[in-house]
């Protein structure tokens, strides 16, 4: 992966990381993903949103992981084994996805990249920063901001 | 990148709090009567080491105030002032104040400077001088009728010029200074000739880059003595060649007076030579001092020989011994002492000195040890885990791999209690702020009051000491003007007129525990009470133990003083105290006994970073509850449980009803059980008696945990404190019960504050 370590601004071609969520294909910035692990059991944290699965430990860190389907309004994920949660990190905070399947990783140039319809009122509008065709396939490109959860007060 | 210069700024500040405390601990040394010359020399250096960095920074109310202050201290280290008590609260203030332009200097805040200035004139009255600039400092000390009866002390004559001669070292511009300044500064004395000698330059192809071969040569016209001459190289002894010679002629100065009449000077060997050394020279051109090699070259030069100081000690700059005729004599005075602190005022000497007292140490980032102990507390989660596999996959324990693996839990565990060890500080600083505090208060509510220590070594996690601070503050107020009776009463008491307030620092049982104890009047407690009812606090007439009055001290809004005072008594009392000590995860409980005195104390976690906790089950999953909230734990009959509306239980449990929780549910695991017959139930008590019944599924085991925060990684959890990683590699949730018990009790009541264990 250390040969895309590239400064954002040298890239006319964004590389992306796709992955299945439900039967729909998203992607994010191979940038902000640190690892990509199984699934092993969340502890979960009470009164928390339903898209929040809990926590795991990660090598001695306490990793939130988001459900991305359910956070994405398609349906809560029943996790098998087969389950992957990729890690991202965005402004020094790290979470992970819950998602079913790691695909592909590709290369789009920017060019390619379209801002999402303003039509669309679903809730997933807002979580999808860009859309690209591969192969004739849509594909979605996730704003990570938009999907981690809002933290609630106590800054203590 | 940083800037070097505040880097290097930074690390002199770091040292002035290192010196500020040297002080400190003199001066309570020198409080508790200990005179000892060295005791003196220690505040006296500090002092004057403070100077010198501030002088480098042009920190210039900080070397102001510092040059005032030593030179008072020099006064009594030479014995010409005895270090009274009005003298040693004087100097304790004139402590506080310095840290305080230290504090100010650092953060570029501004001082009152009106504080300064009384302080500054207090100093100066004392030193018996009229305020004077600081760079006359001569005549600052001429008026302070020199213990020793001499016929009047001769003028310094202003004629003759001095004739310095200075050659730079190598090491005095690697060490970043400047001729240049010293030069300058040097004209401003008086009218200068400066020479450069370049006798040493060797031809250009011989010429050595970096090798300094100029000296100076400066004829200076003055009224100054030798002793501003020479502080103005002080910076640079050691590093330079300098030989001051001529200046006055040597005044006619009254026959010393008989050697016998010196007490203190005949003991030490070399002290004899003091007033002979500085016996007037005839001519007034011999007078010459190497300062560069203090300990070979002058040694050789016998008593008597016209040599200002003896023995190879190079003058102290500012201290008496080193001094121009006239103060000869104050060399001579019967403080035996100041011929050793002249000694000690050679640069080698002092290092040497300051690192025999000084153990070796090394100043580390705190990240980087944070960063080591959350590494340990991984290798403590890891060593866990493997043990678990181990035991899983059917070892025996007599097998070479359990036994290594005994040993290896055994090397964590020594790891993880050295390491804690890094981050645990000596009480020591805090402690004595609280002796500032002391002084403070005493003087605003007009008591006599001291402040006794003990156990200021006790080590408490770093995090701890620094928000124990203002707790503490306030618990020593509060002692100070409520605790300790007013000096009238206090003699009608048969008690002497000095209030003494107690603060100890002890180890117990794997806490901490701190005790602020005063020898007052104790806890008015009808008068407590009545407060507490005419406030609405309590009903009236209810029947309440002492311990149970003594507790009114800490509900919100309680305040016993009928007058309020500058000092406490802002009604924001010991409830802040006390949440303020829950947040580290201590207790706080009050003893107090009539007329003989009230004692407060915290009982506080060695550490924040692992807790003693019950691994608990709830609902399938795995949840620690701190084992302090525990009281006691039970098994349920249904017979002991009663209903009080829908979903809400109580436990009847020895004539009192707590209300029972269901933990799984407040957790929102599971729906309510059907029944409760046989659970298991912790009984846990907050800090002010509010006592809750948790149903859990069983207790697993009860064991240390490695504090990991959620907040961080997530935010707040509502009824949980923080998360800890266990032996099977799985996080479990670390239960905040206060936080729990008082979301249970409905949001209508008030926040309780949530108990932070994450820091």
């Amino acid at each position: 992966m250390t040969d895309h370590a590239v400064s954002p601004d040298d890239r006319s071609e964004l590389e992306l990381l796709s992955f299945r969520v439900g039967e729909q294909e998203y992607s994010v910035d191979i940038m902000s993903v640190r690892e990509i692990r199984g699934w092993t059991r969340a502890t979960p944290l009470p009164h928390s949103e339903p898209f929040v699965r809990g926590v795991i430990n990660l090598r001695g860190a306490v990793l939130p992981i988001i459900d991305l389907s359910c956070r994405l309004g398609i349906g809560a994920t029943e996790t098998t084994e087969r389950n992957v949660i990729i890690v991202v990190q965005m402004e020094g905070q790290s979470i992970g996805l819950l998602v079913d399947a790691v695909s592909d990783i590709l290369s789009i140039p920017r060019s390619d990249l379209q801002a999402p319809p303003d039509m669309l009122a679903d809730a997933a509008h807002s979580f999808v920063r860009a859309l690209t065709v591969v192969e004739g396939r849509m594909l979605r490109i996730l704003d990570l901001h938009s999907v981690y959860p809002q933290r609630e007060g106590n800054a203590a | 990148m940083s800037d070097p210069m505040a880097e290097i700024r930074a690390s002199f500040f770091i040292e002035c709090e290192e010196l500020l405390e040297a002080l400190q601990d003199g001066l309570a040394a020198m409080d508790g009567g200990d005179t000892d010359a060295e005791t003196i020399n220690i505040c006296f250096r500090a002092v004057h080491s403070m100077k010198g960095g501030a002088g480098a920074f042009g920190l210039e109310s900080l070397v102001r105030f510092a040059h005032r202050y030593e030179t008072v201290m020099d006064e009594i280290r030479a014995g010409r002032l005895a270090p009274d008590r009005d003298a040693m609260m004087l100097f304790f203030r004139a402590a506080d104040v310095l840290s305080d332009i230290v504090r100010t200097s650092r953060d570029g805040e501004h001082i009152d400077e009106a504080e300064v200035e009384s302080v500054l004139g207090q100093l100066e009255a004392l030193a018996g001088g009229a305020p004077e600039e600081e760079e006359e400092e001569v005549a600052d000390f001429q008026p302070m009728g020199l213990a020793i009866d001499l016929d009047g002390t001769p003028e310094l004559p202003a004629d003759a010029p001095w004739t310095i001669r200075f050659a730079p070292h190598a090491e005095l511009f690697r060490s970043g200074n400047e001729p240049q300044h010293l030069l300058r500064a040097l004209a401003a004395l008086g009218e200068a000739q400066i020479v450069c000698r370049q006798d040493d330059l060797p031809p250009l192809d011989e010429i050595e880059p970096e090798a300094p071969y100029l000296a100076w040569e400066i004829t200076l016209d003055t009224d100054k003595g030798e002793e501003e001459i020479r502080e103005i190289f002080d910076f640079v002894d050691g590093i330079c060649t300098l030989e001051v010679s001529g200046g006055p002629s040597g005044p006619a100065l009254p026959p010393l007076p008989d050697l016998s009449d010196l007490p203190g000077t005949i003991d030490d060997g070399e002290a004899p030579v003091v007033p002979q050394a500085e016996a007037p020279v005839p001519d007034g051109t011999a007078r010459r001092i190497t300062l560069s090699e203090p300990a070979g070259d002058t040694s050789g030069d016998g008593p008597g020989t016209p040599l200002p100081s003896a023995g190879g000690e190079a003058p102290e700059p500012a201290g008496p011994p080193a001094a121009p005729p006239t103060r000869s004599a104050a060399s001579a005075d019967p403080a035996g002492g100041s011929g050793a602190g002249g000694g000690a005022g050679n640069g080698e000497a002092r290092q040497s000195q300051a690192a025999a007292q000084t153990k070796p140490t090394v100043r580390v980032d705190l990240e980087r040890i944070d960063r080591l102990v959350n590494l340990v507390g991984e290798l403590v989660i890891n060593q866990a885990m493997l043990s678990q596999s181990v035991q899983e996959a059917g070892i025996p324990s007599n097998s070479p791999v359990s036994q290594g693996l005994e040993e290896f839990m055994q090397l964590t565990r020594d790891i993880q209690d050295s390491v804690m060890m890094i981050r645990a500080q000596p009480v020591k600083s805090l402690f004595q702020r609280m002796s500032r505090i002391v002084r403070e208060a005493s003087a605003a509510v007009d008591k006599r009051v001291r402040l006794k220590t003990e156990g200021e070594a006790t080590e408490v996690d770093k995090t701890v000491i620094e928000r124990l601070a203002d707790p503490l503050t306030h618990m020593i107020r509060n002692a100070v003007d409520h605790g300790l009776e007013s000096g009238e009463k206090r003699r009608a008491a048969g008690k002497s007129e000095e209030g003494v307030v107690t603060l100890t620092a002890a180890h117990r049982s794997g806490r901490v525990v701190i005790e602020v104890a005063d020898d007052g009047g104790g806890i008015n407690r009808p008068r407590v009470r009545q407060i507490a009812e005419e406030k609405g606090l309590i009903p009236e007439g209810l029947s309440m133990t002492d311990s149970e009055i003594d507790n009114l001290l800490f509900m919100p809004g309680f305040s016993t003083a009928s007058q309020i005072s500058d000092l406490s008594g802002r009604g924001v009392g010991m409830d802040v105290v006390r949440s303020s000590i829950q947040e580290l995860g201590g207790r706080i409980t009050i003893a107090s006994e009539p007329g003989v005195g009230t004692t407060f104390s915290i009982s506080l976690p060695l550490t924040l970073a692992v807790l003693d906790g019950m691994v608990v089950r709830a609902g399938g999953e795995t949840l620690v509850v701190p084992l302090g909230a525990i009281v006691e734990t039970l098994s349920l009959a249904d017979e002991e449980i009663r209903s009080i509306g829908p979903g809400r239980n109580v436990l009847h449990i020895r004539d009192t009803f707590v209300p029972l929780l269901d933990l799984a549910v407040e957790l929102d695991y599971r729906g309510p059980l059907e029944s409760y017959d046989g659970s298991v139930v912790l009984l846990i008590q907050q800090e002010d008696g509010a006592r809750a019944a948790l149903v859990v599924d069983s207790i697993e085991e009860q064991r240390q945990v490695v504090i990991k925060g959620l907040q961080d990684s997530y935010g707040h959890v509502p009824g949980i404190a923080a998360a800890t990683i266990l032996g099977d590699g799985q996080i479990a949730l670390i239960l905040d019960p206060v936080d729990l018990m008082s979301n249970v009790a409905g949001r209508s009541r008030g926040a309780v504050p949530s108990l932070d264990l994450a820091g």
